[in-house]
């Protein structure tokens, strides 16, 4: 129990995904506009990376790894999360309707996030078990989701501010980004001492 | 080469396997397009307004070809252009579009009222309503920043003078602004109706004759003359029940304050 919540702790906070490691810069940048799509966003990707890490991991440890060919894990993860969220939208499309007209249109800019297979690669890379993938994959998605929508908050008071020509748009977002994340850097080091 | 047979056998096994269950897949869960819903979608606006009663374009298009009963008429933004297209799409009979038009019922210029405070964060209605009730003294006074200004698709309301203005050659009544406004001051009458009381306040009479020189102040002199009860006082200012309004114009010449107007064309 101790474990998870650290793992928890830590890809929520301190190694936020998108503040800390800097992947799925993407869509922090291009969705967070809007609060509600923000959260849209988020819980799609979370949906995605879980699911994502249920069906890779198997396939590491009992096909990949068996047959000794741990180099290709980044060709036959790509291949298994792309088809998994195509499998993914036909389902949402024919079975829950509503939820694939709210975050339908982010399934297609989820497929190659980096965050999704980065979160399956750092996995294996962490060596976790099962289980603990799985949480890892959850934490990610929620630290995630308090990027998206810490900073689409910030985004909408930057909006009514005078900014200077020459900065206006995606270099103004881009420095408050890169302040976001230094605040979270502070975060390092918190981990050790909370669980003690 | 023998090496490679096993790894080359894996990365194809399980692409060409990814592609039967998602072809499986999208035979068995297909879900069937109307091609009658595009055609219909298409001749809409796009504005996604939810004027129509129905959640954005889409869903009314949806919505006209499953259920026969809902009406053709209903996007006012489009106005009767495209009641007639989406009429001959679905080759059924024409219904022009019931005219719509945005009013702000206030009065409160910069000559008329008084403000309680001197504002200097985030410059938006919404955000001044935080602080107090806003700086109107006025419980219900038009804030006057213009969140109704920047919603608005057809640029059809301005504020002049802190109040906000419809201009009625451009508005089309979807009601975005009605949505928008934090104090609920606009409201979405028919284009035939002339006749408005330009005021929202709920204080008491006293309270607002001190507070604003054209406000409402409840004295029910207009719903003594009005020959058949369209206007009422209710919740200390006069409105108009624009069902039974006629038109006649005898509760604007009572008026002690000159709060109601005529609907400037």
């Amino acid at each position: 129990m101790k474990e998870i919540l650290i793992i928890l702790m830590s890809v929520i906070i301190v190694d936020n995904f998108v503040l800390s490691k800097f992947l799925g810069i993407c869509p922090f940048l291009g969705v967070s506009k809007k609060l509600d799509a923000a959260v849209g966003m988020s819980l799609a990707v979370t949906f995605v990376m879980i699911i994502a890490t249920a069906v890779t991991y198997p396939i590491y440890k009992f096909l990949l790894v068996k047959y000794n060919l741990e180099y290709l894990e980044t060709i036959v993860f790509i291949l298994v999360i792309a088809s998994l969220v195509q499998l993914v939208e036909i389902i949402l499309k024919k079975y829950v309707p509503i939820l694939q007209r709210s975050l339908g249109i982010y399934l297609p800019l989820i497929t190659t996030n980096c965050a999704v297979l980065g979160v399956t690669l750092l996995n294996i890379k962490d060596e976790y078990t099962y289980i603990h993938s799985l949480v890892n994959s959850l934490g990610a998605g929620i630290g995630f989701l308090l990027a998206m929508v810490l900073f689409s908050g910030i985004r909408q008071r930057i909006e009514h501010n005078n900014i200077p020509l020459s900065f206006k748009g995606v270099p103004s977002i881009l420095i408050a980004a890169s302040i976001v994340a230094l605040s979270f850097m502070g975060f390092g080091g918190v981990i050790e001492g909370m669980f003690v | 080469m023998i090496e490679n047979i096993i790894p080359i056998t894996i990365v194809v096994g399980i692409g060409l396997l990814a592609g039967i269950i998602l072809t499986i897949a999208s035979k068995l869960m297909a879900v069937e397009v109307n091609e009658a819903v595009n055609k219909v979608h298409e001749a809409l606006p796009g504005v996604n307004c939810g004027a129509c009663g129905f959640s954005g374009c889409e869903d009314y298009a949806k919505n006209i070809i499953d259920d026969k009963t809902v009406k053709t008429n209903l996007c006012t933004p489009g106005g009767s252009e495209v009641a007639m297209k989406i009429s001959n799409i679905l080759g059924i009979d024409f219904q022009a579009v019931v005219g719509l038009q945005a009013i702000v019922k206030c009065s409160g210029t910069l000559g008329n009222t008084s403000y309680v405070m001197e504002y200097e964060g985030l410059q938006s209605c919404a955000a001044n309503k935080l602080f107090y009730r806003g700086r109107g003294a006025c419980h219900n006074a038009c804030l006057g920043y213009g969140d109704c200004t920047s919603v608005c698709e057809f640029d059809a309301i301005k504020v002049v003078d802190n109040v906000a203005h419809v201009d009625k050659s451009k508005c089309v009544g979807c009601g975005m602004c009605v949505a928008k406004c934090p104090q609920h001051i606009i409201k979405i009458m028919p284009a035939s109706q002339k006749i408005f009381v330009r005021c929202s306040s709920t204080d008491s009479g006293g309270y607002t004759k001190s507070v604003c020189k054209a406000g409402c102040i409840s004295c029910k002199k207009c719903e003594k003359v009005c020959p058949v009860e369209a206007i009422m006082v209710k919740n200390n200012y006069a409105r108009i029940d624009v069902e039974k309004c006629i038109g006649c114009k005898k509760c604007m010449e009572v008026c002690p304050v000159n709060v109601i107007h005529l609907v400037r064309e």
